[in-house]
Parts: C-alpha cells; sequence; structure tokens
C-alpha cells in the first residue's frame, strides 16, 4: 500500500479525472433534465448514450473528423427521442416499459452495427481524441487552473451549457412553457401551448445531450468503441436528475460527484490499497443508489410526470 | 394498469376472442421484428435467408438442437415468470440478471462448503441457497423502494452491475479453483449434485420440470388471494390502502418473490448445466427474460410459448454467427424490435379499426 | 362587446348525446344561467364555445360572423374566457407565471415588468391578488381570481364559469358576484353555469335550462320562478316523487331554503354513542397540521354533517377516522372502544366503512370487473375464498345480489367497472359498503358529480341507514343536501371546528359565516348584545 502517493498533486489529478469523466454522464443528465421537466420519463437513456458512443465513433472513424463524429452522435440521439416520443406522446403507452425498450434495442443495435461495420479484429480500431485545451491565463491558476482550465473542448462546452440550461429552463418563455407541461399539462393546454409538441422537444433535447454523452467516451477520453461501454451511466443520469431535483446547477454538483467517485475507483487502483479491483469498480453503483435512497424519501416529482396526456373528451 | 395489455380478460370465462386477438397481435409484431432484422442484414450485404436458415436448423434441426433450444428455454421461463410477478405489481424490478447471480453463487457456495452433507440434504439445501441468494438481492430493492420510495428500475440495475463485479471477484478470488490454473472459476461441484438428465446424450435436466412447475403454480398463483392482492397493489396504491393492504409489505414481498424464483434460475444454471460458478452465468438472460415476460403478456401460458420462441432465436442465434458469420447481436435488435413492436400494437390496431 | 350565437350545436360522445342542437345567445353586458343537473350538458357546451371540443353540428357566431375553434388558444385569441371548475392553474408557479403562461413575447421573461402588468390589469378590475405570490399558497377563492385575471389579461369579452360558487363560502360568493356584475356593466357577457337556483336567481339576468343535452326553457329570469326553474331542470318526474325523495331532489336543486326533514314521530338521537372524537390533530400530506384539535360526536341513528369549503380539514379528518390517515394526537372511539391506534383493516372489520370522495381512484380498480370491485374488502373471507383459492361462483352470485339490491344497471357481473356511469359507479361502492352491515358509516361527497336520479336514491339509502338505528358522518360541499340530510351540523374552517348547530335551526347566513371563519360562540354573543 503506497500511501505516501496521496500527494497533492495526486488530489489534483484526481480532481481533474472527477471532471473528465464527469462530462458524459453531466451531458445525459442536462438532457434528461429537459425532458423530465416536460413529464416524459425516458428509461432509454442507457441506449441512447450507447448509439451516441457508436454514431460518435463511426462518424469520426470515418471522417476523420472529430465533430462530424459528434453531429452524427446528435442527430442519432434526435432520432431516438423520436422514437421515445412516438411511443410515450403519440401512442400513450408505458414510459417505463417504453424506455427499457429502447435501452435494449439501443444496446443491441450499437453491438450489432459495430461488429457489421468493423468486424472481429485482433486490434480494435481507434481514432485520435479531442486534445487537452488549456485555457490561456486561466489554466495558470494554482490546482483550480489544472483541474478546470485544462480540459478538452468538449468538457468547456458542457459547462456552458449547464449555465444555458439554468437560463433557458427558469428565465425563459420557453422553459416556462416546459415546466407547464410537466407539472399541470391540462392548464398549459387550455393556454394555447401544444402538449405534444412541447414533449417531443424535451425528448429531441434529452436525446441529442445524452447521444452527445455516449460520443464523448470514444471521442473525448478512450479513442475506441468497445460493445457496452457506457456500463450503466445512462440510469446514474436519471438518478442524478432526481438527486438534483430537476435543476441543471444542482445536476453539475451530482455529475461532478459521481465523476469524482467514478476517478476514485481508478486513483485508489494506483494506490495498490489491499482492496480487490473488483469491489473498487461497484463503487459508483453503491454510492447511486445510496444518493438516490437518500433524496427519495422528499422528492417532489413534477405533477405529470410520465403521464401521458389526452385532453378529456378526445 | 398492466404493462401492455389494455385488456381484462373476463372472468370466470374464458375470452378466446381476446387470447386469439393477443396472440395474433403478437405474432404479427414478431414478424415486424424479424423483417426489420432481416432489413439491417440486407443493407449490410448479407444474405437474409441464410442466416435465418441456420438460425432454424440451429434450433430445431436434431434431437440434439431441441433439446439445446428447451436447456436455453429454461432459465428464460424462469426469469420471465419472476418478471411478470413484479410487473404485474407495477414493480419494475429489472435485476434478474444480478438475481440469478446471486442465486447462483449463493448455492455454488453451499455446495462447496457443505460438502460433506449427504445428498438428500445437500442438493435441496443448495436449492434453498439459490432461492435465498436470488430472493435477499432482490430485497434490497423491494425494501428500498417501499420504505424510501427509491425507484426501483436504478436501483436494480445498480445492484445487476454491482452483481457481475461481485461475481468477478469471487470467482477471481475467494472462490477460486485452487486447481484450476488461474482461471476465473470456481472448483466443479459434486457429481453426485449433477441434475440428471431428460434426454441422454443433451443437456436437458430436471431444472426444465421445475421450470414447468413453476409455471402451474403461477397459473394457480394468480387465481388465490394472495394474488389478487398483488394486482390490486399493481393497479392502485390508494385503492390497496383502502381495503387495508399494507402496501410496504406486499411490495418487499413480491420483490422478495421475484427474486427468488429468479435465485432459482442460478441454481439451475449451476446445476442443471455449467457445474461450476464462471463468469457467463446470466449474461444476457435479464434483459431477454422481461422481453419474453412482455410478449407472453406477462401470463404464465403466454411466456411459456414465448420463452420457447426466444429460446430458439438465442440457440439458432448462436449457430448462425458460428455458421453464417452473423453477429449475435442481432438477436439483441430483434428483442428490442419486439418491446417496441408489441407496445405500439394496440396504437397501430386501433388506428386501422378507424 | 361580443354578440355570442351558438346555433343547433350538437355533440356526441361514445354512447351519449350530450348536446342536443342546442341554440344560445348572449348579449354583451349580460350575465346569462345556464341551468341544468350534473349531466345535462352545460359544461360540454361551454367546453365547445371555448374551443376544447369540436361540435358534431352546428355552428358558432360572434357579432354575426360564422367562426371555427381548434383549440382553447383559438376561442382565447377571439375574446373568450373559460374559469373552470378545477381551476387550470399551476401550483407551484407564482400568479404572473401562471397569467403570461403561453402568451408570446420576448424568449426571456422580464418578470418584474410581467408582475408590473399583471398588477395593473388585476386593479382595473377589482381584483385583488400578489402578483408574486405562489398559487399553491393561495387560498380557493384567491386562486379562483388568477384564473379570472388569466381570461381577462388576455382580454376575454366573453367569460364562461363553471360552478364557480361550488369552492366559495357564501361571503366569497357574494364577493364574486359583485364583481362580475361590475364586468358586466363594462360589456363583458358572462355565462354562469350552475346547478343551484337560489344563486341564479340573484346573479343572472337571463337563464336557460337544458336538460339531457336538449334546451328546454329560456327566459329573462326575472319573469320566471325557482318553482318553474326546477321543474324544467328535473322534467316532470317530480311530480310523481313524495315525502323525502321529493325534499332530497329540490335540494339537490337548490330550489328552497332547504328545511330538514321533520319525520312523522320527531328523531330523537339515541344514547349509544357510535363515534367519539377528542381533540383531535392530524396531518396533511405535506405534514404541516391540517386538523387542529376537533371533537365530535355521533349517536346511533343520526347524521351529522361537516359543513366547510375543500381544503379546511374536513378530508384529512374524516380520513384519520377511518384509519387511513395517523393521529397526531387525541383520541377516537367506536362503538366505545377505543380506536386511535387502529390500522385500516381494523376499521373495517369493526361494523364501520368509509364511503371515499375518489369513487375512481380509491373507490374503485376501474380495469376491474364488477365482481372483483365488489369483493374488494371481503374476497378474503369465506365463503368468496377457500384457503386461499378465489372462489368465482361464489363472487358473481354476491355480485348479482348487490346489483339487484342497489339498482346498479349493467348487463352482467364481468363487465369492467370503466363502463359503468358515474351514478352506478356509486351505487355500487355504496352496496359493498353497506353490505357489510356497518353501524358507523363515514360518507365523503357521496353524491358529488352525480345526476338527481342517482344522488336522490343514495341520499334515500343513507336516510333508510339512519332510520336503522346506524350513525352517519356526511361530508359535503352541497350546503342544501347537508341540511337536508342531517340532523347536526359541524362547520369546520382552518382545522378547527367552528360549532355545531342542530340543522332544523340552521340558517344559512350563520353557517356561512362560520365558514369563512367565525365561530358559532362569536356569532351568538353578538345576537345577545343586539
Amino acid at each position: 500500500m503506497n500511501l505516501e502517493l496521496i500527494t497533492l498533486p495526486f488530489i489534483v489529478g484526481w480532481m481533474a479525472a472527477s471532471v473528465r469523466l464527469a462530462t458524459p454522464i453531466l451531458l445525459a443528465a442536462l438532457g434528461e433534465t429537459f425532458t423530465e421537466r416536460g413529464g416524459v420519463l425516458n428509461l432509454g437513456l442507457e441506449g441512447i448514450m450507447l448509439m451516441g458512443a457508436l454514431s460518435g465513433f463511426v462518424g469520426a472513424y470515418a471522417t476523420g473528423n472529430l465533430w462530424a463524429g459528434v453531429l452524427a452522435a446528435m442527430i442519432t440521439g434526435i432520432l431516438m427521442g423520436l422514437l421515445m416520443g412516438f411511443f410515450s406522446v403519440t401512442a400513450k403507452v408505458n414510459q417505463v416499459v417504453a424506455g427499457l425498450g429502447i435501452t435494449i434495442l439501443g444496446s443491441g443495435l450499437s453491438t450489432l452495427l459495430f461488429r457489421l461495420f468493423f468486424g472481429l479484429r485482433t486490434i480494435p480500431p481507434t481514432i485520435d481524441m479531442f486534445p487537452e485545451l488549456p485555457v490561456p491565463l486561466l489554466s495558470r491558476i494554482p490546482i483550480l487552473g489544472e483541474v478546470l482550465f485544462k480540459q478538452n473542448i468538449l468538457v468547456y462546452l458542457t459547462f456552458i451549457l449547464v449555465a444555458v440550461a439554468q437560463v433557458v429552463l427558469f428565465r425563459s418563455r420557453f422553459g416556462l412553457a416546459l415546466r407547464s407541461v410537466g407539472e399541470r399539462p391540462d392548464a398549459a393546454d387550455t393556454r394555447g401551448i401544444d402538449v405534444a409538441r412541447m414533449r417531443y422537444i424535451g425528448l429531441f433535447i434529452g436525446g441529442a445531450l445524452a447521444a452527445v454523452g455516449g460520443a464523448y467516451l470514444p471521442l473525448a477520453n478512450l479513442g475506441i468503441f468497445w460493445t457496452q461501454m457506457t456500463a450503466g451511466r445512462g440510469f446514474i443520469a436519471i438518478a442524478i436528475v432526481i438527486f438534483s431535483r430537476w435543476n441543471p446547477l444542482r445536476g453539475l454538483w451530482g455529475a461532478l460527484f459521481f465523476g469524482a467517485t467514478l476517478a476514485l475507483q481508478l486513483s485508489l487502483q494506483t494506490l495498490r490499497l489491499p482492496v480487490p479491483s473488483e469491489l473498487l469498480l461497484m463503487l459508483p453503483y453503491i454510492v447511486t443508489i445510496i444518493a438516490l435512497v437518500i433524496v427519495s424519501r422528499r422528492a417532489e416529482f413534477p405533477g405529470a410526470f410520465a403521464t401521458p396526456y389526452t385532453r378529456s373528451g378526445e | 394498469m398492466t404493462a401492455t395489455s389494455q385488456e381484462v380478460s373476463t372472468r370466470p370465462q374464458i375470452n378466446w376472442k381476446a387470447i386469439w386477438r393477443n396472440v395474433y397481435q403478437a405474432g404479427l409484431s414478431v414478424l415486424a421484428a424479424l423483417l426489420i432484422g432481416a432489413l439491417l442484414l440486407l443493407l449490410n450485404g448479407r444474405n437474409p435467408v441464410d442466416a435465418f436458415a441456420s438460425l432454424w436448423a440451429g434450433a430445431f434441426g436434431s434431437v440434439d438442437r431441441f433439446a439445446e433450444t428447451l436447456v436455453k428455454a429454461t432459465p428464460l421461463l424462469m426469469i420471465a415468470i419472476s418478471v411478470s410477478i413484479s410487473f404485474r405489481c407495477q414493480i419494475w424490478n429489472i435485476g434478474a440478471e444480478g438475481q440469478i447471480i446471486l442465486g447462483a453463487i449463493v448455492s455454488t457456495w453451499v455446495a462447496l462448503t457443505f460438502k460433506n452433507l449427504p445428498l438428500v440434504l445437500l442438493l435441496p439445501l443448495t436449492f434453498l441457497g439459490g432461492l435465498l441468494g436470488g430472493m435477499s438481492w432482490s430485497l434490497i430493492a423491494g425494501l428500498l423502494k417501499a420504505y424510501a420510495q427509491a425507484n426501483e428500475v436504478i436501483t436494480t440495475s445498480m445492484l445487476n452491475y454491482i452483481a457481475i463485479y461481485l461475481l468477478a471477484y469471487v470467482v477471481h478470488g475467494p472462490m477460486m479453483d485452487p486447481q484450476g490454473f488461474n482461471f476465473p472459476q470456481s472448483p466443479l461441484i459434486a457429481d453426485a449434485l449433477i441434475l440428471p438428465r431428460l434426454i441422454p446424450g443433451t443437456r436437458l435436466n430436471i431444472s426444465f420440470l421445475v421450470a414447468l412447475i413453476m409455471v402451474a403454480l403461477t397459473v394457480v398463483f394468480w387465481r388465490t388471494t394472495l394474488g389478487l392482492r398483488t394486482e390490486i397493489v399493481g393497479h392502485s396504491h390508494r385503492v390497496a390502502k383502502q381495503i387495508g393492504l399494507k402496501v410496504a409489505l406486499m411490495i418487499a414481498l413480491v420483490t422478495g418473490m421475484s427474486g427468488a424464483l429468479a435465485g432459482i434460475a442460478g441454481w439451475g444454471e449451476i446445476f442443471g448445466l455449467h457445474y461450476r460458478l464462471i463468469e457467463e452465468i446470466a449474461r444476457g438472460i435479464g434483459s431477454l427474460g422481461i422481453v419474453v415476460a412482455l410478449l407472453g403478456e406477462l401470463h404464465p401460458l403466454g411466456m411459456l410459448v414465448s420463452a420457447f420462441f426466444f429460446a430458439a432465436l438465442v440457440t439458432g442465434g448462436n449457430a448462425m454467427e458460428r455458421n453464417a458469420g452473423v453477429p449475435f447481436a442481432l438477436v439483441d435488435v430483434i428483442q428490442g424490435c419486439v418491446i417496441l413492436l408489441i407496445l405500439a400494437r394496440s396504437y397501430f390496431f386501433r388506428k386501422a379499426a378507424k | 362587446m361580443i354578440l355570442v350565437e351558438m346555433k343547433n350545436i350538437t355533440k356526441r360522445f361514445p354512447g351519449v348525446l350530450a348536446n342536443d342542437q342546442v341554440n344560445l345567445t348572449l348579449q354583451p353586458g349580460e350575465i346569462h344561467g345556464l341551468l341544468g343537473e350534473n349531466g345535462a350538458g352545460k359544461t360540454t357546451l361551454m367546453n365547445v364555445l371555448f374551443g376544447l371540443y369540436r361540435p358534431d353540428g352546428g355552428e358558432i357566431c360572434l357579432n354575426g360572423q360564422p367562426v371555427v375553434f381548434h383549440s382553447p388558444a383559438d376561442a382565447i385569441g377571439h375574446g373568450i374566457g373559460m374559469v373552470h371548475q378545477h381551476f387550470k392553474l399551476v401550483p407551484p408557479f407564482s400568479v404572473t407565471e401562471n397569467v403570461v403562461l403561453g402568451l408570446p413575447g420576448r424568449p426571456l421573461i422580464d418578470m418584474k415588468a410581467a408582475e408590473a402588468q399583471v398588477a395593473a390589469v388585476a386593479e382595473q378590475y377589482g381584483l385583488k391578488i400578489d402578483p408574486g405570490a405562489r398559487v399553491q399558497q393561495l387560498t380557493v377563492g384567491e386562486q379562483q381570481r388568477v384564473e379570472i385575471l388569466s381570461s381577462l389579461y388576455r382580454g376575454a369579452e366573453v367569460l364562461i364559469l363553471d360552478e364557480p360558487t361550488a369552492v366559495l363560502t357564501p361571503q366569497e360568493a357574494e364577493i364574486l358576484s359583485t364583481g362580475l356584475r361590475r364586468m358586466a356593466e363594462q360589456g363583458k357577457s358572462i355565462v354562469f353555469i350552475s346547478h343551484k337556483l337560489e344563486e341564479v336567481i340573484k346573479i343572472t339576468r337571463r337563464v336557460t335550462v337544458l336538460r339531457a343535452g336538449r334546451v328546454v326553457f329560456s327566459a329573462m329570469t326575472a319573469d320566471t320562478s325557482k318553482a318553474q326553474m326546477a321543474r324544467e331542470m328535473i322534467g316532470h318526474d317530480l311530480a310523481t316523487l313524495h315525502g323525502e325523495q321529493r325534499a332530497s331532489v329540490l335540494a339537490l336543486a337548490g330550489a328552497e331554503q332547504a328545511a330538514h326533514l321533520e319525520e312523522e314521530a320527531p328523531a330523537e338521537a339515541q344514547e349509544a354513542v357510535i363515534l367519539q372524537v377528542e381533540n383531535l390533530h392530524v396531518l396533511d400530506d405535506r405534514g404541516l397540521p391540517a386538523v387542529k384539535g376537533v371533537s365530535l360526536t355521533v349517536h346511533a341513528g343520526e347524521i351529522l354533517g361537516i359543513a366547510g369549503v375543500d381544503g379546511n380539514g374536513q378530508h384529512e379528518l374524516v380520513e384519520a377516522i377511518a384509519r387511513l390517515r395517523p393521529i397526531q394526537s387525541g383520541s377516537l372511539a367506536i362503538h366505545e372502544i377505543d380506536a386511535t391506534r387502529w390500522e385500516t383493516h381494523d376499521f373495517i372489520n369493526h361494523q364501520a366503512c368509509y364511503i371515499t370522495d375518489d369513487r375512481q381512484h380509491e373507490g374503485l380498480i376501474l380495469d376491474f370487473d364488477l365482481g372483483r370491485n365488489a369483493t374488494l374488502k371481503i374476497f378474503g373471507k369465506q365463503p368468496y375464498s377457500k384457503r386461499g383459492l378465489l372462489q368465482f361462483p361464489a363472487i358473481q352470485a354476491f355480485t348479482r345480489q348487490l346489483m339487484d339490491a342497489f339498482d346498479v344497471r349493467a348487463p352482467t357481473p364481468n363487465v369492467q367497472a370503466a363502463t359503468l356511469s358515474g351514478g352506478n359507479q356509486q351505487k355500487l361502492i355504496l352496496a359493498r359498503e353497506l353490505s357489510q352491515s356497518p353501524r358507523l358509516i363515514l360518507a365523503n361527497k357521496p353524491t358529488r358529480g352525480l345526476d338527481i336520479g342517482a344522488a336522490t336514491y343514495i341520499n334515500q339509502k343513507l336516510l333508510d341507514e339512519r332510520a336503522k338505528g346506524n350513525g352517519i358522518l356526511l361530508i359535503s360541499a352541497d350546503l342544501d343536501e347537508l341540511l337536508l340530510l342531517s340532523d347536526r351540523i359541524l362547520v369546520m374552517y382552518n382545522g378547527q371546528s367552528m360549532g355545531e348547530l342542530a340543522a332544523g335551526r340552521a340558517e344559512i347566513q350563520k353557517i356561512g359565516m362560520m365558514m369563512a371563519g367565525t365561530p358559532l360562540a362569536e356569532l351568538e354573543s353578538q345576537e345577545a348584545t343586539v
């Protein structure tokens, strides 16, 4: 056990890694916050993240351009949001089952397509990832500079996105309308708001962001794709949304916390603690359960959560 | 409200019309899913006819193959029943994978630890171990839902991942076979514990009969007072409270029962099939079991048929990968399509009727 | 100023013709009463005017021009606003957010400016509200004002109010009608939907009566009488009713200052105490005190009515007595046994029953058939199950019996409860509860939303139970019904009892003041000093 390795650089390294690892989950959580504020529960998030990872990887691999990958992921995410919208808003079926179906579909489809495109190779295909992009001046700040301002471009964009999401959700006309649809769709309907359209938009945003979150893994973190690579991050994102009480800014903290747990597990391995690595790997999932339990007792879900809306009399 | 069906069969007469309607709608969904799969193959330059031909041969081509299909159907059927009990109570327990693993781990542990007990005691004890392993894993999520309102989809899926790592830890460490050349697997269970074969020369064993017994028991279950209570809680917690039921207790009970059945499936995989703990136990069975349950409309007899169908798909799919080079993942895609098509079917049929 | 003409409006729903060739004209500056019992088609007609429903036949003309509304937004755009019975407000939002919701404008909302504008419009119409307050913290009367403001803010010239006084105390209703008169003077047209003749006479200038989807009567209010309107509302059936039934029907129609029924033999409350509540404290769903020290007694052979505006603790009180809600402090005795620590199933097993106010989500499982619904509380006992196995023939036989005895109309016991009408659903629930011969009956708004026929039937059954010597606690939002049925009335306000009155000497004015927060003791001392 090499405890003397716990030095300042070690901790700073851990914090920087936390931010990197939090980003994909944060993106998915931001997206799902919009979806759930509109009253739809999208349990297909895991499947969408996997499809996003695949399409991002394939897009970047085929064109040599990472941003093409991001775009491909966004389009994939919107399409899957459309699919989920069909089931939950138009066909008005049970949203939990529809979401599970989409997760299973996304999971299987991403694996299938990957195998069909690339076959089974001994050396897996790789891409060059988004490089580290230090922010001039700010990256020189001791500690914070390392942690916050020496990340890749997607991380920076995600942080900006959190602020944008906060403003859009709570200060804009669109945000007010979206939230009304999630709380009292009949009240929104009476005021001329198209409930179905709002919910679809919420799903498009959710799908696009989740897919980009999934794409982050090959494009900015790992450089390769492997099947089932999201390993439950979609579900963790949903837990964060509940944990954050549907607030993007609080979701940021939640995601950072989980990023820290993931990073911790990696860091602890380098310390060679006498704890088997598999048990460390369980850590994020255990923490998710504990966090969920702490929050759930008092969680106030949006009024019309996961409830299809039909104008009475139709 | 049940997961997919908007219909309630009237009692006590059997509503043949509704059953027929469900059957052919399900059939159409399956057909559509297969067509989508075929389309994907075509788009990728593969020959779907070859693929499906080798799939069919792989599932039914010989007695041996047919027996394999039934072998695969066994855990699927058990999981489907486990899932159906939870789902009909509106408990979205998707932790079957983790519950199988725990059942497998505990029952193997019992077999290895108490190996000196007489067989007549040990075998039932391993069964009990499997049952308790699955039940307790499931109860973690059940109690958290009942008393802390924690969303069970998240907790059970987290527990799935935890169980997978737990299994990895156990077969790499405490339960690793000392004579196993460092392979991640446990020692073999005693020969005497191996479940007897039903058809000599094949892998079909009495765990299949256990699955069939489960089906029969479930049919009876839904006609009991406990079954009715489960359905009442599933339809409306408010009504359940009104009539004096303790909803939290029911949630815990139902989750426990569900987990117990999944744990038994884990026992069946070890003692009927693999004879040792390995990492591949339960892979993919969890989600497949959910699809089987939904395709079977959460009804025991319906699930019997759909388990058979999916088992054929899986067995054939393995052969398809070996012989036609089509990735097994096609089966996963078909799974996903089937769920979505089943969900959509009532919507489509309503539109068509107009 | 808009002249509204609805010409030959027809609207069909599966199995029912809700509006049949209805003609209605609204003059500007007029308050027009739209009368009819529950299910007569008043709300449907107004939903057509408001753009929620498309009519199957007929047309709407505004100032002579035919218009078609595809949605409420269309109707609002043409100056038509509606105040619904169940407010269309988003509770966690502020007043201003609710009012500007859905209105076009800059992408980012300037909340300060919006609040100022909302305050200005409120001022213009004399509506007192706080633009920054959260709607869920407002009183019902205040929330109604926000609803009205929402419509006026969007420039409504025609205002439709659906049973607006159902949720108000008599005094608040008075304030509302003053406000409405002021709006009418400014040229607005107002439709006042009600099934209460007393207030229609006071407020409206013209009245139209609907029955079974058709217009059966229309006149200037001054040219008609309560008796005539009642007759039109109910139809010639009235002539065939007698005694209690007739009084019940008239009471439900708000036709008279309902007098308590005098029986042939004056009913004296019997000695036996069926229910005793002492200083009860109960919390609501949010953990706040809802019942703050209420005491009451119900004797055998009497009906105790609980009056009060919704949300003053009656709901939590009766749920606590039915053991569906924990008791924070105080005590409860049923049949003189201490019931404070009882669980729900103890309550059920001690000859007591609770008739819920939410028949669709608490009283029945709509997806279940009638047999399973009828035996919801008893399927665990013989002969409905033996050793854990359900006995369907016994369940069927029992259900058929109930359906016969309580006039529940359905083809067989195997149909889903969802297919039953509201009245039949409520009768089924009543049948189920009364079949177990309870001696204590808690009835929570048992006739809400029912047509007069079904409501009268249920009232009759409750009176029958009283005659048998059982004790009944009755909550109702309908003061006339309460006065008709109860022996004594207890008024609740803000979680406390404002006092009890013998129904025979009841005066609506007094009850109204108690409902608004003045305890009886204070009223009586005021009287004494006069």
